[in-house]
């Protein structure tokens, strides 16, 4: 099946021995987007503001999200990344700064007219429409002949494996259902860029978790770029290609799930996606030799007996255990620092060595290339 | 809440005591209009339908019923015009003076029937009069709509308060232009209260006196008004309790239907 695409030369003098419409065939499982440059990103966003009253919501945000990208934005709630989501919809327009799709400035452009889609954090059905009808919706409105949307419909439905139930009414699904309703409505549109808003935060641990890996699959096989808002670090570790980190209408950093967690810019992003130890300052100075800032995730730290040797690689602070935490497939201890601070130690349940007690005295060590300097902010 | 035997049963002879003052009178109305006696003698001396015949072949009464009826559609038509467009108008915009516009809409159905009664008649001699529309049906369905457009004003806003606006963005964000989201998402949320308002406004119309009293001319009868004309007449007694069962029977049916949609509204 073939779609044909017309693209009208903009400079009648230009068309040597073309006439009329230069037509390109593409197969059809293109969307239009893929016609368009590759080198202009998906979503763009150029010192984007926005202001409810006295509340500055987002605040000078500078963004490129790639074709095909599965973005995540993570934050803390109202940190602004919901906000940016619905400046990318159109629902609300920013005070200053542009939005760009695929290059083309949408700043002022209504919803309806951006080739965006949205899954809604309460998934926003319509509750008079059987589910066939809320998927068709945006057909409909369209004015895609029946036939095509009976079968594109059925297809959006497959996808996310809800056949058996088009009939009926969202009142009538359960939560993870309506999710998928949810996500049919908006992928049979084939829009170019899918914003997701929480979609996963209203349904308990499992379906989560089994929703997360059907997500990242549907996202690799439709090849449609997803800006995933959450507050859930694990999910934007686990589904993103890159992360955002919000916090309080700023963004503190861009990168991989592993440049996020392994080279947090910033202190609230070493607090925030993961666990953190921080050093600063006089503490810092006595443990690694150097003031500023500093933080140490609980997976890199070795815990020792003050008599365990060191190894020249490592830094070591010795301390004393506050308390210990028994996890299921680990136990977290809190030390104490001579030097000043708690730090939090991770072993592994499986992990037979010699028992601590609480209250007594222990060296942490690990690498000194495990050290992450953080940025001052 | 627990009640001993006794305060159970003084509290359903109340209520019985209650209905029984409501409904009585209309059930006594419906018998006479089958009373073969011509004068409400007690008890009925017999049965019989001739006063339904004569209330049926009555042409002064059927042409009161269909003006009531043409006001009652007027008024209702206006009405839900008008008070849908003010009730999106308060709940979806902010403006100045909202609480305003919401209060003095509501405000004629509290006020007295014969203040507006008179207050239209004024203007009406004054404004109307002189561009030769003189009294009649039109005006009695202006005078109708000031207090009908209140009760589906207050209907479609109390409707349109629940739904979020979730769905009229979700309609957006999936292509829908701003009347095609109306027609297709925001319609179909808020017929029962469009529904239940009209069968209100009509109801509310129909059995109006007061103020048609004063709106109406001389020419135009509607039906209540041309029962109080009949009720003192002699013979018509019967028939205006014919015309009084009907109306019982027509009247529960809106307000029954009224009724069960805004339930299922909610």
């Amino acid at each position: 099946m073939l779609a044909t695409v017309r693209l009208h030369n903009p400079r009648p003098e230009d068309r040597a021995g073309v006439h009329g419409p230069i037509e390109i065939e593409l197969p059809s499982f293109l969307g239009m987007h893929d016609v368009m440059t590759n080198t202009d990103a998906a979503v763009s966003l150029k010192g984007v503001g926005k202001s409810f009253g006295a509340v500055r919501a987002v605040d000078g945000v500078d963004l490129d999200i790639r074709p095909g990208e599965f973005f995540s934005m993570l934050g803390p709630s109202g940190s602004g990344k919901t906000t940016v989501l619905r400046l990318i919809a159109g629902f609300d327009e920013p005070s200053e700064g542009r939005v760009l799709l695929s290059g083309q400035d949408v700043t002022r452009l209504a919803p309806f007219d951006r080739d965006v889609n949205t899954v809604f954090q309460d998934y926003a059905l319509f509750p008079h429409l059987s589910v066939r009808q809320n998927v068709e919706y945006g057909l409909r409105v369209k004015r895609v002949p029946k036939a095509e949307r009976r079968e594109r419909a059925e297809r959006a439905l497959a996808t996310v494996r809800l056949e058996g139930l088009a009939d009926r009414r969202p009142a009538a699904l359960s939560g993870g259902q309506r999710q998928r309703v949810a996500l049919a409505r908006a992928l049979v549109n084939r829009p170019s860029v899918l914003l997701l808003d929480e979609p996963l935060g209203a349904l308990d641990l499992k379906l989560r978790l089994e929703m997360q890996l059907e997500l990242k699959q549907i996202q690799r096989e439709a090849r449609i770029t997803f800006v995933f808002v959450t507050h859930d670090q694990d999910e934007a570790l686990t589904m993103s290609d890159r992360i955002a980190v919000f916090n309080a209408g700023r963004i503190e950093q861009v990168g991989t799930p592993a440049e996020v967690y392994e080279r947090p810019a910033t202190p609230f992003v070493a607090g925030f996606v993961g666990t953190a130890n921080l050093l600063a300052g006089d503490a810092a100075a006595a443990v690694l030799g150097t003031a500023g800032r500093h933080a140490v995730r609980p997976e890199r730290i070795r815990l020792l007996a003050p008599d365990d040797p060191v190894a020249p690689d490592e830094v070591a602070a010795p301390g004393r255990i506050a308390d210990i935490v028994y996890a299921g497939a680990q136990t977290r201890f809190l030390v104490d620092l001579e030097a000043g601070g708690r730090f939090t130690a991770v072993r592994h349940s499986r992990d037979e060595e010699r028992e601590f007690g609480s209250g007594s005295g222990v060296v942490l060590a690990w690498r000194r290339t495990h050290t992450i300097a953080l940025n001052d902010d | 809440m627990h009640l001993n035997l006794r305060s159970r049963i003084a509290l359903r002879l109340a209520m019985a005591l209650g209905l029984a003052v409501l409904y009585v009178p209309l059930l006594v109305v419906l018998v006479n209009s089958f009373n073969a006696s011509r004068s409400f003698a007690w008890p009925p001396s017999g049965f019989s339908l001739r006063w339904w015949q004569a209330a049926w072949q009555e042409p002064g009464l059927r042409t009161a019923l269909w003006t009531s009826v043409k006001a009652g559609l007027g008024a209702t038509g206006i009405a839900l015009v008008l008070g849908t467009m003010a009730a999106f108008a308060a709940t979806r915009h902010r403006f100045f003076g909202r609480q305003a516009v919401s209060f003095l809409l509501a405000l004629p159905i509290a006020l007295p029937g014969i203040v507006t009664g008179i207050a239209l008649n004024a203007a009406f001699r004054t404004v109307l009069t002189p561009l030769g529309i003189g009294f009649g049906l039109f005006t009695v369905i202006v005078g109708h709509a000031t207090f009908c457009i209140v009760v589906v004003f207050n209907n479609v806003s109390a409707r349109l308060r629940r739904l979020s606006s979730g769905s009229e963005d979700a309609s957006a964000d999936l292509g829908a232009h701003t009347f095609q989201t109306f027609w297709y998402v925001t319609l179909p949320a808020v017929r029962g209260a469009l529904f239940a308002g009209a069968l209100l406004a009509f109801a509310l119309s129909f059995d109006e006196i007061v103020v048609t009293t004063f709106t109406a001319g001389p020419g135009t009868q509607t039906l209540p008004l041309w029962i109080y004309d009949n009720l003192a007449r002699p013979n018509q007694g019967p028939v205006v309790d014919v015309v009084a069962s009907a109306l019982i029977v027509l009247a529960a049916l809106p307000v029954w239907l009224a009724h069960r949609m805004s339930a299922e509204a909610l």
